[in-house]
C-alpha cells in the first residue's frame, strides 16, 4: 500500500457518500484535553500514556491516528470507548460529556463500536460466529424476532457470504481475515454511528489487509459510518483516511487532512516517520536517535527534543528556537481545523521545506 | 479522490470461501475421533496392567508375615502355621501365586481375605458405598466452594478479600487431614468450654435409628465432620486453579469486546470468563476424583467411617494380601478411569479440541 504514496497529488473525484466530508459543525466524537495516566506499581513512576489530546471525529469521516508503538494510541482508543477513565479532560459524544454510569455507558456503547487488533483474541473461542455477532443485539435488545435476519445482514455486509454458512463456525475454523470480518459484523449489527478500530489489520496477512480496509471504506460509503482507525502504518493512513493525527508520547504533534500532513509533513517526528517509508521519496531514511520514548519520563519542553533531528543538527539553533525546544511546551493542538503542528521550528514556517 | 481504489487492488480474499478448518485434508473426522479414543483406551489399559503387577509385588515386599500376624498371641504349632500358609497359597512358588492372582483378577475374583475369611469382592461391595458417599459429597462441596471463591478472588485480584481467601485456603491445604480431623473432633464433637458436642465423631449411623428419612438425616449428621475435614483440605487446589484460570481469561481481548459492546461486568464474568475458565478446572476435578478415593483413607480412619479407606488401613496391618492388593488395584483404577473420562469429556467442552 505504501507504494501508492507516490500518487501524492490530490485528485478530484467522487469519494462515496459522506466521504470527503470536511470537518465542520459539531464533531460526533471528540477528546478534549484528554489525559490518561497509569499509576506505576512497585516503584515505577506514573505513566502518562495520553497526555493532553484534543481530537475530533466528524460524522462520515475516517480519521487515522498514527504513531510508534507505546505512544498511547490504544489507551486513547480505549478511553474514547469509556473502557479507561481519563485522569483529566473528557470524552464528548455529540457534544455531551460521556457519562460513566452503567446505563449511560451501555447506551453509548450501542452507538460506538470497538474493533480490536487481533481478531483471534477478540472473539470468544467457545462462541460460534452467530453468537458472536448476535451478542450485541442480545445485550441491547434481548431476544428479538428478527435477530437472525439482522445477524445475516451484518455478516453479508462484512463480506461473509452466504452468511448461513458461517453461523455455526467457531473462530478457530476461520482465517484471520474472516475472523476480523466477524468482529466487524458484530460491530455492524448494532448499526453504530462510529467505529473505533485499533490496528484492525496489523495482525493480518498483507494480502488480506487491503480487503479489510476496503470494507471499512465501503461501510463509510454505504452507511455513513465514521471511523477512528489506529495504526502505525502511514501507508494505511494514506489509503483510507480523510484526516490524520500523528501522536508522539501521549500527545498529538501534527494533525490535518491526509494529503497535507503526509505529503508535506512539517513536524520533524512526522518527517522521520515518512522518511523510513521506502517509497516516500523523502530521501535518506532518518533513524531516530536516542532512547525510545518512556511515558513515565516525559521530557520537558518539546517532548520530542531529545530525539529531534532538527534540534540535533543545529538547525533549530540557527532559527533561534533551540531554547524554546528545550524549555517550552509547544502546547496542545486543536481537535479539528486545518493542518497544524506542535513544533516551535515548524511554526516559523520552515518545517516543510 | 480515489485513493481508496488502491486498497481494492489487493488480491481478493474470497471471503465466502471456507476457512482452513472447514475442509480439512487427511483422515475424516470419524477416523480421527476413533483414533483418539483408541489411543486413550490403549494408554488406560497399559496403565491398568502396570498397576496389577505393581500391586502384587509391592505388598509382598512389605515387612510382616500375615500368618504370624494373624496368630499373634496364640499358641500355634509349626504344623498349624504350615496349614495356614497352604490354605492361603503362600507355600506355592511366587510365579505361581502371581499367575493365580492374574487369573483371579480376570474373573473379578480377588481371593479371600485372610483376616475376615470372606471373599474380598464381598467386603469391597459392602464398603464402597460409604466411601463413594463421603468422597463424592466432599468433592462436590469442595469443587463448588473452590469455583465460587476462586472466581471471586480472581475478579478482585490483589484486594484484601483476594489475599485473605487465598491465604486461608493455602493454610488449610497445608494442614494434615488427620490433624484437622482430630481438631474438629475435639472442638465440635466432644465440646470445648461452653460449646457443646455438636456432631458425632465416629461411624456413619447411630444404631437403632431407622426409617428412610430419619436414617438419611442421621447419616448426614455423621457426615458433617468427615466431609468438612475433607473439604477444608481439598478445596484450596480447586480455588487456586479456578483463580488462575479466571485470571488468564481476564486478560483476554474478547472480554474487552464484550464490555465494549455494553455488557455489564458481572455478565462479562458469567457469560465469558467463567465458562472458559471452568474448562481446566473441571478437568482437574475429574482427575482428582480418582485420587480422592485413596485420599479419604486417613479421614475414614480418624472418623471410623466404614468405608474402603478404613478397610485398607486394617488390611495393611496384617498384611491381608488379597485385600490390600485388590484395594490398591481399585484405587489406582479409579485414577486411571477418571483420567480417561477427563480425556473424553474435554473435547466435548472445548470446540477447539472437538474438531
Ligand atoms: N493498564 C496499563 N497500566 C500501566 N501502563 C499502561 C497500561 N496500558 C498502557 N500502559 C502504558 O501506556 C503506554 C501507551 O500504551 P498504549 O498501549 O496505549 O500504546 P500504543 O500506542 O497502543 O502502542 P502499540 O502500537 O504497541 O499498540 C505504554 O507505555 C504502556 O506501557
Ligand atoms: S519543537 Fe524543537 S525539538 Fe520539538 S520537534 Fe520542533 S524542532 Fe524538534
Ligand atoms: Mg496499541
Amino acid at each position: 500500500m505504501t507504494a501508492e504514496l507516490q500518487k501524492s497529488t490530490p485528485q478530484d473525484g467522487p469519494r462515496g457518500a459522506g466521504g470527503g466530508a470536511r470537518p465542520e459543525g459539531e464533531p460526533l466524537l471528540s477528546a478534549s484535553g484528554l489525559s490518561v495516566a497509569f499509576t506505576g506499581r512497585g516503584g515505577r513512576g506514573t505513566a502518562r500514556a495520553v497526555d493532553g489530546v484534543d481530537l475530533d471525529l466528524h460524522a462520515g469521516e475516517i480519521l487515522a491516528l498514527v504513531g510508534e508503538s507505546g505512544c498511547g494510541k490504544t489507551t486513547l482508543a480505549r478511553t474514547l470507548l469509556g473502557l479507561e477513565r481519563p485522569t483529566a479532560g473528557r470524552v464528548l459524544f455529540e457534544g455531551r460529556p460521556l457519562a460513566y454510569g452503567t446505563r449511560a455507558l451501555k447506551r453509548y456503547r450501542h452507538r460506538v463500536q470497538l474493533v480490536q487488533q487481533d481478531p483471534s483474541g477478540s472473539l470468544n473461542p467457545r462462541h460460534t460466529v452467530y453468537d458472536a455477532v448476535a451478542e450485541g443485539l442480545r445485550i441491547h435488545e434481548g431476544a428479538t424476532a428478527d435477530e437472525e435476519r439482522r445477524v445475516a445482514d451484518a455478516l453479508s455486509r462484512a463480506g461473509l457470504r452466504p452468511p448461513e454458512r458461517f453461523y455455526l463456525r467457531y473462530p478457530h475454523e476461520l482465517s484471520g481475515g474472516q475472523r476480523q470480518r466477524v468482529v466487524i459484523a458484530g460491530a455492524l449489527v448494532l448499526e453504530p454511528e462510529a467505529l473505533v478500530a485499533d490496528e484492525p489489520v496489523a495482525s493480518l496477512d498483507a494480502s488480506v489487509r487491503g480487503e479489510i480496509l476496503r470494507l471499512l471504506l465501503d461501510l463509510r460509503a454505504d452507511l455513513g459510518l465514521s471511523a477512528l482507525v489506529v495504526t502505525h502504518d502511514l501507508g494505511m493512513a494514506w489509503n483510507i483516511a480523510d484526516r490524520v493525527a500523528v501522536m508522539y508520547l501521549g500527545r498529538v504533534v501534527e494533525a490535518g487532512p491526509v494529503e497535507e500532513v503526509l505529503a508535506e509533513p512539517r513536524h520533524p517526528y512526522t518527517q522521520a516517520l515518512m522518511s523510513v517509508l521506502p517509497e516516500s521519496g523523502a530521501g535518506e531514511p532518518q533513524v531516530l536517535a536516542g532512547e525510545p520514548p518512556d511515558p513515565t519520563r516525559v521530557p520537558g519542553g518539546c517532548r520530542f527534543h531529545a530525539r529531534c533531528p532538527v534540534l540535533a543538527s543545529g538547525e533549530a539553533e540557527r532559527a533561534g528556537v533551540d531554547t524554546a525546544c528545550r524549555t517550552q511546551d509547544p502546547g496542545v493542538l486543536s481537535g479539528s481545523g486545518p493542518a497544524r503542528v506542535a513544533c516551535h521550528y515548524a511554526a516559523l514556517g520552515r518545517g516543510g521545506d | 479522490m480515489t485513493r481508496s481504489a488502491t486498497a481494492a487492488a489487493a488480491p481478493p480474499e474470497e471471503p465466502g470461501a471456507p476457512g482452513p478448518g472447514a475442509a480439512p485434508g487427511g483422515p475424516s473426522r470419524a477416523v480421527r475421533i476413533l483414533r483418539y479414543l483408541g489411543g486413550r483406551l490403549l494408554t488406560a489399559a497399559v496403565s491398568l496392567l502396570a498397576v496389577m503387577v505393581t500391586s502384587f509385588f509391592l505388598f509382598r515386599v512389605l515387612p510382616g508375615d500375615p500368618v504370624r500376624a494373624m496368630t499373634e498371641g496364640r499358641e500355634v504349632s509349626v504344623e498349624q502355621l504350615e496349614e495356614l500358609r497352604r490354605q492361603f497359597g503362600l507355600d506355592k512358588p511366587l510365579w505361581q501365586q502371581f499367575a493365580d492372582y492374574c487369573l483371579g483378577i480376570l474373573r473379578f475374583d480377588f481371593g479371600t481375605s485372610y483376616q475376615y475369611r470372606v471373599p474380598v469382592a464381598e467386603l469391597i461391595a459392602e464398603r464402597i458405598g460409604p466411601t463413594v458417599l463421603l468422597a463424592g459429597t466432599g468433592t462436590l462441596v469442595a469443587a463448588l466452594l473452590g469455583l465460587v471463591l476462586g472466581t471471586r478472588a480472581a475478579w478482585r485480584r490483589g484486594s484484601a478479600g483476594d489475599r485473605a481467601t487465598t491465604a486461608v485456603a493455602l493454610t488449610l491445604w497445608s494442614v494434615p487431614s488427620f490433624w484437622l480431623g482430630l481438631l474438629l473432633i475435639v472442638v465440635l464433637a466432644s465440646g470445648a468450654g461452653w460449646l457443646p458436642g455438636l456432631f458425632p465423631t465416629s461411624g456413619m449411623s447411630t444404631p437403632g435409628v431407622q426409617g428412610g428419612f430419619d436414617s438419611a438425616v442421621d447419616v448426614a449428621h455423621h457426615m458433617v465432620l468427615p466431609v468438612a475435614t475433607m473439604v477444608a483440605v481439598v478445596y484450596a487446589q480447586y480455588l487456586l486453579i479456578m483463580r488462575s484460570s479466571v485470571l488468564d481469561e481476564m486478560g483476554a481481548d474478547y472480554l474487552t469486546t464484550a464490555r465494549a459492546k455494553g455488557l455489564r461486568d458481572a455478565l462479562v464474568l458469567r457469560r465469558h470468563a467463567v465458562p472458559n475458565a471452568l474448562l481446566p478446572t473441571v478437568t482437574l476435578i475429574f482427575l482428582n476424583l480418582g485420587r480422592v478415593m485413596g485420599g479419604v483413607i486417613l479421614i475414614e480412619t480418624v472418623f471410623a467411617w466404614p468405608g474402603l479407606g478404613s478397610l485398607f488401613y486394617s488390611g495393611l496391618r496384617v498384611p491381608d494380601l488379597p485385600l490390600v492388593q485388590a484395594l490398591f488395584v481399585l484405587f489406582a483404577s479409579a485414577v486411571i478411569i477418571m483420567n480417561l473420562l477427563a480425556d473424553l469429556v474435554y473435547p466435548l467442552l472445548d470446540p477447539r479440541v472437538r474438531t
